[in-house]
């Protein structure tokens, strides 16, 4: 059984092979500005274990049941790696630098039979090693995906300007899904508060398609139902001729050229008048 | 059990709170209740508060604006209050914008807009007639 005279390798020559281990990591260059020797003994140590029991009952199904240990402590170790900034080289290095080691034993041991086992063994290795760079690449993912949302969340604050007039500042590109946020935050808040108006201002809106348009007209819909008022403020030249191009209506939605001059707009609704003081000489 | 939304006759509006699920025969129901109501008492605005409404679907959109409508002809003035967010979301998505129905934040502020809206109707009716010219000499 090829299987199980890896397994014996790995059993017989523990310590011999985790301090060869050892040293085939420390020439690759290890990291001692992110992680310590002992961690790396440590866990080299683990994985060896791990993988001499799992090897006993086959190597050909690394979604077997047997294999659960290894997979698993991989997972969390690429994972943990690609949290603390290790390149994704540096974490495959980890597992591929095992096979220097292995194939030595290898072949002193299996005579005739080596080439084969090293086969046997070079495949288990490169499996892993994909599976660690796998949960690697997930671990940078989620990153991404939280950073993500938080910055969904920072980007759209809804703000109230006088009692009864919200105003949504946007900045940056607005996608669909953005703009879900944004609908929902503002309509949320036009309960909340009991404001008849909200100033939706796009000046640091860079540019709009005829989705965003869309979902924008949703947005002013959707407020106009509830029995608030919307008023777009801060459209550019640029985006004024895309949406006159693209075709869009924006049916009687009321549109200023500033935030400004919508706040004019909105107190003017409310009946409330600005007057500044006179002077006293 | 016959289920029914009550109408309550207010001065010269109706008011009606929708607090349960809006199923297919209720809304049907409502609909005929509330025309003959308006008839019954000549009544010339209507509020319909939905705050407490968190389902819709398009026959309930297509029901409101067919109130809508028909108060119209009936020479009553329909607003709708208290929609919820997700509501309105959902009935834009459906593509139902209830053209010609007003709506307000709260029952206050729609009563108060209703009642400006009878108002307004009221002043407009000699505008065009001899109230108009009095009002100039009386100026002079």
């Amino acid at each position: 059984m090829p299987a199980s005279a890896l397994a014996e390798l790995l059993k017989t020559y523990e310590s011999e092979l985790l301090e060869e281990w050892i040293g085939a990591q420390r020439a690759a260059g290890l990291r001692s500005d992110l992680i310590d020797l002992d961690t790396v003994v440590s866990n080299s140590r683990e994985l060896l274990k791990l993988l001499a029991v799992a090897a006993e009952q086959g190597i050909d199904d690394l979604g077997a049941r047997h294999w659960e240990p290894v997979r698993g402590m991989l997972e969390r170790l690429s994972r943990a790696q690609s949290r603390q900034g290790f390149s994704p080289s540096e974490t495959a290095t980890f597992v591929f630098s095992l096979k220097e080691p292995l194939f030595a034993k290898i072949q002193q041991h299996c005579g005739a039979a080596s080439l084969n086992e090293i086969w046997n063994a070079t495949r288990l290795l490169d499996r892993l090693g994909l599976y660690s760079m796998e949960h690697f690449m997930a671990g940078r993912e989620t990153v991404i995906r939280e950073q993500q949302e938080s910055m969904l969340e920072l980007s759209t604050p809804v703000v109230e300007l006088w009692k009864g007039v919200l105003a949504v500042p946007l900045i940056g590109s607005l996608d669909s899904n953005r703009t879900q946020v944004v609908m929902e935050a503002l309509l949320q808040k036009i309960v909340e508060t009991e404001s008849e108006i909200a100033i939706i201002d796009i000046t640091g809106v860079p540019t709009v398609d005829t989705m965003v348009a869309q979902h924008l007209l949703k947005t002013v819909t959707a407020a106009k139902l509830m029995g608030a008022k919307c008023i777009i403020s801060g459209i550019r030249p640029q985006i004024a001729a895309t949406i006159v191009h693209l075709g869009v209506e924006l049916g009687d939605v009321i549109t200023k050229s500033s935030l400004a001059d919508a706040f004019v707009v909105a107190l003017r609704e409310l009946d409330v008048r600005l007057v500044s003081r006179p002077v006293l000489r | 059990m016959v289920e029914r939304i009550p109408i309550l006759k207010m001065g010269n509006f109706l008011l009606l709170s929708i607090q349960v699920d809006m199923h297919d025969q209720l809304a049907l129901d409502l609909q005929e209740d509330l025309t003959a109501q308006i008839v019954k008492h000549r009544s010339r605005g209507v509020l319909i508060d939905i705050s407490a409404l968190e389902i819709v679907d398009s026959f309930i959109g297509r029901m409101l604006s067919h109130i809508a409508q028909v108060s119209r002809i009936l020479d009553a003035k329909v607003i709708v209050v208290g929609m919820q967010p997700a509501v309105a979301i959902t009935l834009v998505e459906l593509g139902l914008s209830l053209e010609g129905i007003a709506t307000a934040l709260n029952v206050e502020k729609g009563m108060r807009r209703l009642e400006k809206m009878v108002d307004d109707d009221m002043i407009l009716e000699p505008e065009s007639g001899e109230a108009r010219d009095i009002s100039v000499e009386a100026g002079d």
